[in-house]
């Protein structure tokens, strides 16, 4: 596992290097993006950025705009005002190409993640061969090592509905991360695991950060999100009411309202 | 990942085989017990019923009549072959009717679901065809194709009223059929659409890889419920004029006043039916278990 690690931190970092052109622009910045639905804002501005190599931990409680913001980001919906830059591009621009900038970005949703009527395998490898054109064997050969990292190598020609939800998880988020995307987007991807899939999940995510992925999560996960997350982002009534470190945020933060928010989930 | 082993969790539970207990024994014991009881039970219900069906039917005073009429073995045996001949002219209609009703069908539920405005025209023909089609009783679709395309007069000479019918069917059945696949497009998760597409797939590539493979199975009982209803509706092409199997037992009704030929070709068109139903239900049942199994497709 750890030469794993070591390679894809090695290239991560010749990556950087080599992307000295973008000058440090953050892989994801949100300026000012505006939603409502029905006439209620459900997001009222909201400005921030995920820089490379870095996991962003997205809370706040239900209702505050959370899961809106990913579907945002991954132009599930359209904004009503603001822009995102992906890099250097402007995805809510109309004119840009969704399905380019889809391909871009690798999500994994709460629930009916992968395709049940795909083994394994073609659910890794589905991006990877209609999307980017891979070869099969190059295509299978990528997805079949991505699986044995996790431990799933022996399932790749089981189907989605004979895995534990653990497991089908942990192959989506495999399946996400495929084509090398510049972004991870994890939407809650454990609320509809139990307590010890979930371990199995955030083990995963762990060793991504290590690995030097870039991680947008919507989590209520507070525990994880403290330990895993170099930044807290937490949205209430759909703006931004903390942007700092863990230990800022969860710790140190005299605002009542977040104390409050946080104090349900220690002990 | 060493917490991550392929063996992980419930499933590397060996399971070493245990002496049974006593209570156990006597459990099943009852079970077994009550397996024979409730066996027993149906029985009798069944002779029960049978037997008030058939004093009814000997106590009715046009009995014997009926009987002669409808269930004669003379008339039985004289109208089969016609009629078993006419029946393979059925089939062929039936196997040329499932696909042009598979592609016709799939073409207008494809229209009907989709979203670009540049097919606005097209949905809303779509929309209009499948209204009025299931609103026609399937006889007078025969009749307006049977009569009205040879009234055009594009084709010089007589069109063999097989080939009408056959049209037709396929025209009033493609209608019931998109419905059918139309519901199954939609019943598919929207997040399935949603995920496909956060993967970089098209529109397209989203409809044709994930949304149909999954809706024909979760519609798959609802089809083949239409096709078994295909099967005998394709005996109407008989009112316009080809011999199959109900247009020759009318033939042979016709020389005798003696209507057994009709149950002679019920009878066909029932055992041409029976291995689809079974089929269908040991599907229906098949997709119940996997859907409580906690399997979504």
């Amino acid at each position: 596992m750890s030469g794993v690690t070591t390679d894809t931190k090695a290239a991560a970092k010749a990556a950087l290097a080599g992307g000295a052109t973008d000058g440090g622009r953050p892989v994801l910045r949100l300026n000012g993006v505006r939603k409502s639905f029905n006439g209620v804002e459900v997001l009222k501005g909201i400005s921030f950025d995920v820089n490379r190599h870095e996991v962003v931990a997205l809370l706040g409680p239900s209702g505050s705009g959370k899961s809106t913001l990913m579907k945002c980001v991954n132009l599930l919906e359209q904004v009503d005002d603001g822009q995102i830059w992906l890099g250097d591009t402007d995805i809510t621009d109309p004119r840009a190409d969704q399905d380019r900038i889809r391909a871009r970005i690798g999500v994994v949703f709460q629930q009916f993640n992968l395709f049940p009527h795909m083994t394994v395998l073609k659910n890794v490898t589905l991006a990877a061969r209609k999307v980017h054109h891979w070869p099969k064997d190059k295509a299978d050969a990528r997805a079949l090592e991505l699986l044995d990292r996790i431990g799933m190598r022996a399932k790749a020609g089981a189907y989605p509905d004979q895995l534990s939800g653990g497991q089908q998880q942990r192959v989506a988020i495999a399946r996400a991360l495929m084509t090398d995307p510049e972004l991870l987007l994890l939407d809650e991807i454990t609320s509809a695991l139990d307590p010890m899939l979930v371990g199995e999940v955030l083990t995963m995510v762990a060793e991504l950060k290590e690995q030097g992925t870039t991680i947008l999560m919507a989590t209520h996960e507070m525990g994880f999100a403290h330990d895993a997350a170099d930044r807290v982002v937490l949205l209430r009534g759909g703006v931004i009411a903390e942007n700092g470190t863990p230990r800022e945020v969860m710790d140190e933060s005299q605002d009542p309202a977040t104390r409050e928010f946080f104090s349900h989930f220690r002990g | 990942m060493a917490s991550a082993t392929p063996a992980h969790g419930a499933d590397g539970v060996a399971a070493a085989p245990a002496p049974v207990s006593d209570v156990e024994l006597e459990r099943r014991a009852y079970r077994r017990r009550q397996q024979y009881k409730s066996v027993a039970v149906s029985m009798v219900s069944t002779v029960v019923l049978a037997l008030v069906i058939v004093v009814g039917l000997q106590l009715s005073p046009g009995w014997p009549h009926v009987r002669e009429t409808f269930f004669s073995g003379e008339y039985f045996a004289k109208a089969f072959p016609e009629v078993l001949d006419g029946l393979w002219l059925n089939i062929r209609v039936l196997a040329v009717a499932v696909v042009g009703v598979a592609v016709f069908g799939t073409l207008i539920a494809m229209v009907r679901t989709s979203r670009s405005p540049i097919m606005f025209p097209l949905r809303a023909l779509a929309a209009l065809y499948t209204t009025v089609m299931r609103g026609i009783p399937m006889i007078v679709i025969l009749y307006l194709i049977g009569f009205g395309i040879p009234g055009l007069q594009i084709v010089k000479g007589r069109i063999d009223p097989a080939i009408l019918g056959t049209i037709a069917v396929i025209m009033g059945y493609s209608a019931y059929v998109a419905e059918v696949l139309r519901a199954g497009f939609d019943d598919v998760h929207p997040s399935q659409r949603a995920s496909a597409r956060s993967l970089g797939l098209t529109a397209g590539q989203t409809t044709r890889m994930i949304v149909i493979p999954q809706a024909l199975r979760k519609v798959a009982p609802a089809l083949m419920n239409d096709f078994i209803s295909m099967q005998k509706d394709v005996g109407l092409i008989s009112v316009l004029g080809a011999v199959d199997a109900v247009r020759a037992a009318q033939i042979e009704v016709a020389s005798s006043y003696n209507f057994t030929p009709y149950v002679v070709a019920s009878l066909l068109f029932i055992l041409m039916s029976v291995p689809f139903i079974l089929l269908n239900d040991w599907y229906s049942a098949r997709l119940r278990k996997r859907e409580l199994s906690g399997g979504t497709v």
